[in-house]
């Protein structure tokens, strides 16, 4: 039997080989949004299907998603049918991880004729037919091709018929099906490596070592949750929403070995695609509580087993099928600021306020102008881009300036977009005075201007919410900047939705800052005078929010127009 | 005669080698900070003392510093400005826009080299195709140099969007700047770093124009100490790409010095590699706080053309700044002599990248350290002699290193002292193999097969277990391992490499206009090379970047020069079909392919190296004397040899468990292994023969 140092080596190695398998993914990946912002995962499993593993990628989204599904695999493909050589595939919003947009791969992992373990992998690709990606379906059946758990390869052998339906079905083929062997290539990847080990330690299955990760994790996990005050309290927030206000509501109860997030009282599933499958809410809910509670422990079964979520059917928190889940991310991102309202009660001086919430997505589809005649080199072209707001006020810290939280993504660099397609990006920056004022400041949001090249027209597919509901300050900090979105020839936009703007027309959009913590009047004058001096606060605010006196914000814009604090 | 001087200023201790007449000398002295220059004279007077030389007698010297990684780190550049496109002044905060880290509520982002303020913009608009669509218009051009001047101001980087297409606002501003303000430093970003991605590019040439006057003055200061001193030969720099630049090109570019200490390290492994003529090379490189890891394909390192500096946590990845510019590829870990060791909450030992460092030192230096390092558990498991660390000069606490193993990682786990430093030396151990296991397939590459070459102070103890643990079974252990990155210097060839992004789908290739960029790039290489060689053959080494259109990473295809010089479709495709394969197993039917970045290497032909006359086994040394050392794979302690390496001749041989003394460190040959002296001075190990 391994030694505990031999198990602690292993416990390394296993997460090393995730690491590297949602690397490979990177990689090789075709879709914007797995190789330039990392929204994809990668896990291991024991024969169990329970998560040993996972590897730490841009979406806390695919955390739970992606460990309850191998459980469904096991169950829909059946142990006797799984084969040496089989990969298998779903992109089930509700067995996978939300949306039709993430397919989910599993390849079981066998040794010496014996099955041992699984690995399994997510990625959001850009297109899965349909409507194409946006809120405007009325079921999950209008947004796309459904590709329920089954066989993509079998003993080695990719099932031809399944990839002529796939190729059939979505607007980028050769992109989908590139994505989809990548997601194939990573799995094999990560079984590479675990055979290496197992042949090192000389294992014969994972049992003892799966022992070892869970019995810790477990323990170490629910350590943490006892050293917490038991207690129990409720939290809500309001935000957008499609076409009418949606509220999310939690009660938090902390026992001795558990939390329960319970969503009972939340709006019920919308008409349109902004609904979210119950595996999706859940993974955030739990994303938020780890962050907050036992931060450092990696995720897999037993570290996860004890934030438990309850919620009713038919909530948007909890969308069954055939409810439009294509942009369930937008409810997702907001149940850590919901859940963070109830736990700020319970465990004080720990959470931020609330921040922008939902990345602030949109994509643009540009085709020659239809108003006059088109100049010979206008095309057809599909550009989306993913952008942050501010995230909120920490006890002790500020926010983060255009940075996204709770989900992890990256954005774009402005000329990649640019070279994608005929999109012009005419302003990405700062948006001043959009950060909550508190005793530490919120986040500051950002300014962004887009239009097209000379020759186009476009519609723009618009994914932002907190329009009229900016994040709201934890004691005494004041609220976010507000989303806004408007055309420059003056014509009016809604926040979510897809809307045409006619050649020579920008959209102009100035991205949510992140809610302030603590009254105002209790920030350091040094952080005010040098976010005046930066230009995060106008000498406005300076003077009315901070009390700064208007001799001092002079000497410091003289000051800064020289290049100083 | 050739006299030539390697110099390495590193963060504690600058290694001064002098090659003379084939024979290697050298001296470390610590580092001056106030005014580094010092500690080159000091070192320089020394060596030469012990060579029988004067300074005047001096031919070359080749000169690698940390100052240009240490300004960024310590933020102390000069009053630098960036003028950028209107709408984009805040690209350098900005970064990414996501967090390095996902589960830390209070994650503080790295501050951006210069604070909002001295981020100035212009009207102007470059699109995607490199058409100008709003003239820079040159009054407001004037109006800023105005207020560049009023402001006081050192230095100025010019970043515009999409001037890797075309410069031509980016070269107005400084022509004006030039004729405005003459005594001002410029960086131009279509100068510094031409290539797609704006946060890199703007990054890059703001890092320039932030240590440019500084190293300017410094490069400056240092020519005329070491002429005052006798030395008025000329004086050349280690880039950060593995080659040595002039001293005027440094000055220009400083931000290319960055890594150059380690990029010596990983020239002095290729050498090595040549004269043992091995084509796949592991450089292993440990310390006191960090390793560093890089292949070696055929001699010559891994390059890359971005890297990250100042990593601010943990060493984790997106922590530090983005520099694009050509460097040897190496993964950097928080892994060395001084790393401490503790238990974290899931009752796992963790080690690093906290580090002891020299003050106080692990706990066996019995300067007040309390804490477990990993000196400590090799101390504990018999690696080291605590009555002849350092020559004799320190000597070490074995008492010390297991109190304080017990009490911090043994009592949490209910494991001994001897456990606990199992446990330590294992998980630095895997931390490292794991790195690179990673880097490995990141470039597409299996260990196996692998020769590692072992050098810095900490390597020795290490490498052995890490050869086993990554399926290495020969490790090389030079002689002058404490100072690999300066003799290193003296190994680098003369090279520049000029990059350009230009996007070409294979579908609309261009022959002409290939020809026409690798001329332009070609030539721009070659004339930073001879303004230092100017009789010297060069060479030229073209790489492009390729990938599926639509994918986001390329990956590097190498042209040779008749492809280079009659481009071809065809053969660019299956060249680019042969390595993506190679790297990620088959390739993508049916998908176009697209070049997004061209480069060119000159560089003067590599230093012949004699290949060296290989030693069988010889004759066997015996131990001088016997010391129980621990074995990781059985997982007790064996009796071990003991032998100074002055006693491992040409031929000697000393089959493992053993442990090879010198004053800097030991070589420990675990049990499976056997090491022989090489002629050269190398310890050579590898697997022996069961039974």
């Amino acid at each position: 039997m391994p030694s505990d140092v031999q198990y602690q080596v292993m416990w390394n190695r296993l997460i090393s080989i995730v690491e590297e398998q949602a690397q490979a993914l990177v990689r090789t990946a075709f879709s914007t949004s797995v190789r330039e912002a990392g929204d994809l995962s990668a896990g291991v499993y024991d024969a169990e299907g329970r998560m040993l593993a996972q590897a730490v990628t841009g979406t806390p989204g695919h955390v739970n998603a992606m460990a309850d599904a191998v459980a469904h695999f096991i169950r829909r493909i059946g142990r006797q049918t799984m084969f040496e050589g089989d990969v298998y595939i779903t992109n089930d919003p509700w067995e996978g991880t939300g949306h039709l947009h993430d397919i989910t791969m599993v390849t079981p992992s066998f040794r010496n004729g014996v099955l041992v373990g699984f690995f399994a992998c997510t990625a959001h690709i850009v297109d899965i037919g349909g409507r194409g990606f946006g809120a405007d379906a009325n079921s999950v059946y209008e947004e796309g091709l459904y590709i329920p758990i089954m066989k993509f390869a079998e003993r080695g052998e990719v099932d031809e018929t399944l990839t002529r339906i796939i190729r059939g079905n979505v607007r980028e083929p050769d992109q989908l099906i590139g994505d989809v062997y990548a997601l194939a290539t990573c799995n094999e990847v990560g079984h590479r490596r675990l055979t290496g080990m197992m042949d090192e330690f000389d294992l014969a299955d994972l049992t003892g070592i799966a022992a070892f990760i869970l019995d810790n994790s477990r323990r170490a996990t629910i350590e943490r949750i006892a050293a917490l005050t038991p207690g129990s309290a409720a939290g809500e927030m309001t935000v957008d929403g499609f076409s009418a206000p949606i509220t999310l509501r939690v009660r938090l109860t902390i026992e001795a070995d558990r939390i329960i997030s319970d969503f009972t009282g939340t709006t019920g599933v919308d008409k349109k695609g902004i609904n979210c499958p119950l595996v999706y809410t859940k993974a955030y809910a739990c994303y938020a509580l780890k962050c907050a509670i036992a931060p450092e422990i990696p995720n897999n079964h037993a570290s996860l087993a004890p934030f438990e979520i309850v919620a009713e059917e038919n909530t948007i928190v909890h969308a069954v099928h055939p409810a439009p889940v294509a942009l369930r991310h937008i409810v997702g991102h907001f149940v850590p600021d919901t859940v963070y309202a109830a736990l700020d009660l319970l465990l004080p001086d720990t959470v931020p306020a609330e921040g922008a919430g939902c990345l602030c997505n949109f994509q643009v589809s540009l085709r020659p102008r239809t108003d006059a005649p088109a100049p010979a080199h206008a095309r057809r072209s599909e550009v989306l881009t993913f952008n942050s707001g501010g995230s909120g006020a920490r006890p002790t810290v500020d926010g983060l300036n255009a940075t996204a939280f709770p989900s992890g993504v990256m954005t774009m660099p402005v000329e990649a977009t640019e070279n994608a397609g005929p999109v012009m990006i005419w302003r990405k920056e700062l948006r001043p005075d959009s950060g909550g004022a508190g005793t530490t400041r919120g986040g500051l949001g950002q300014y962004m201007e887009v239009g097209a090249q000379e020759g186009h027209e476009f519609d723009i597919q618009a994914m932002f919410d907190r329009v009229h509901h900016p994040a709201r300050g934890r004691r005494g900090g004041a609220p976010g900047g507000a989303t806004t979105i408007a055309r420059s020839d003056g014509e009016a936009m809604r926040g979510k939705g897809k809307q045409f703007v006619p050649h020579g027309a920008r959209v102009l959009m100035a991205f949510p800052g992140g809610a302030g913590h603590g009254d105002p009047s209790g920030r350091d004058p040094a952080a005010v005078r040098r976010d005046l001096a930066r230009g995060y606060v106008s000498a406005e605010v300076a003077a009315s929010t901070y009390g700064i006196d208007p001799a001092t914000i002079s000497e410091i814009q003289a000051r800064a127009e020289a290049g100083d604090e | 005669m050739a006299y030539r001087l390697g110099v390495d200023i590193g963060g504690t201790f600058t290694d001064v080698v002098l090659e003379a007449e084939g024979a290697l000398h050298s001296v470390k002295v610590l580092t001056t900070y106030a005014a580094p220059e010092d500690a080159i004279i000091d070192g320089m007077h020394k060596v030469c003392a012990k060579a029988g030389l004067v300074p005047g007698d001096l031919t070359q010297i080749i000169h690698g510093t940390t100052l240009a990684t240490n300004a960024l780190i310590e933020r102390r550049g000069a009053k630098t400005a960036l003028i950028t496109t209107k709408g984009f002044r805040d690209v350098i905060e900005m970064r990414t826009e996501s967090r390095f880290e996902q589960y830390d509520l209070n994650l503080v982002l790295p501050e951006p080299l210069l604070p909002r303020q001295r981020r100035l913009v212009l009207q102007e608009r470059v699109d995607a195709r490199g058409e100008v669509l709003i003239p820079l218009d040159e009054a407001e051009v004037e109006a800023l140099a105005g207020k560049l001047e009023a402001s006081g101001y050192d230095s100025v980087a010019v970043g515009f969007l999409h001037s890797y297409l075309n410069p031509v606002h980016e070269r107005m501003v400084r022509d004006v700047l030039a004729r405005r303000l003459p005594g001002l430093s410029v960086s131009l970003s279509s100068d510094v770093s031409p290539q797609m991605r704006e946060y890199e590019r703007f990054n890059t040439t703001v890092a320039n124009a932030y240590i440019k006057p500084l190293m300017a003055s410094y490069l400056g200061r240092l020519r005329e100490r070491l002429a005052a001193e006798g030395a008025g030969c000329d004086i050349f720099l280690m880039h950060s790409g593995g080659g040595i630049i002039s001293i005027e090109s440094a000055a220009e570019f400083p931000v290319r010095l960055v890594e150059s200490g380690p990029a010596g390290g990983a020239v002095f492994a290729a050498h090595i590699a040549g004269r043992y003529g091995i084509d796949r090379v592991l450089s292993f490189d440990m310390g006191g706080t960090t390793a560093k890891i890089c292949l070696i394909r055929d001699q010559s390192p891994k390059t890359s053309r971005v890297f990250e500096v100042a990593r601010s946590y943990r060493f984790k990845k997106g922590s530090g700044m983005p520099i694009s510019i050509p460097v040897i590829d190496m993964v950097e870990i928080g892994a060395g002599g001084g790393s401490l060791a503790h238990v974290d909450a899931l009752r796992q030992i963790r080690v690093g990248p906290e580090s002891a460092g020299s003050e106080p030192g692990p706990a066996c230096y019995g300067r007040g350290g309390e804490r477990p390092g990993v000196t400590d558990a090799d101390l504990v498991l018999g690696k080291l002699d605590p009555d002849n660390f350092a020559g004799g000069t320190i000597p070490l606490h074995p008492d010390r290193s297991e109190a304080a193993l017990s009490a911090h990682v043994g009592e949490t786990l209910g494991m001994d002292a001897t456990t606990a430093a199992f446990g330590v030396a294992e998980v630095v151990d895997e931390n490292m193999a794991n790195a690179a296991r990673v880097h490995a397939v990141e470039n597409g590459e299996d260990l196996a097969g692998y020769t590692m070459i072992a050098f810095g102070g900490a390597a020795p103890l290490h490498a052995g277990r890490l050869a086993q643990k990554l399926g290495i079974s020969r490790v090389l252990v030079p002689p002058g391992a404490g100072v690999g990155s300066a003799i290193g210097f003296l190994r680098a060839p003369f090279s520049f490499e000029a990059t350009r992004s230009v996007y070409m789908r294979l579908a609309e290739f261009d022959a002409d206009a290939v020809r026409e960029i690798l001329q332009t790039l070609g030539d721009e290489a070659t004339g930073f090379v001879r303004t230092c060689a100017p009789d010297a053959t060069v060479e030229t080494d073209v790489k492009v970047y390729m990938r599926y259109t639509g994918q986001g990473w390329e990956i590097p295809v190498t042209l040779t020069p008749e492809q280079a010089a009659n481009p071809d479709s065809n053969t660019f495709q299956a060249l680019f079909d042969a390595d993506y394969t190679r790297l990620f197993g088959r390739p993508v039917a049916g998908l176009d392919v697209e070049i997004t970045v061209w480069a060119v290497n000159a560089t003067t032909p590599k230093e012949a190296v004699a290949a060296i006359d290989q030693e069988e086994p010889g004759v066997a040394r015996n131990a001088t004397e016997r010391r129980a050392l621990f074995d990781p794979v059985s997982g007790a302690f064996v009796d071990a040899g003991v032998v100074p390496r002055g006693e491992m001749v040409r031929g000697a041989t000393t089959d493992g468990p053993a442990a090879i003394t010198e004053d800097e460190t030991t070589i420990i040959v675990p049990v499976s292994m056997r090491a022989v002296a090489q002629p050269d001075g190398c310890i050579d190990l590898t697997v022996r023969e069961a039974g």
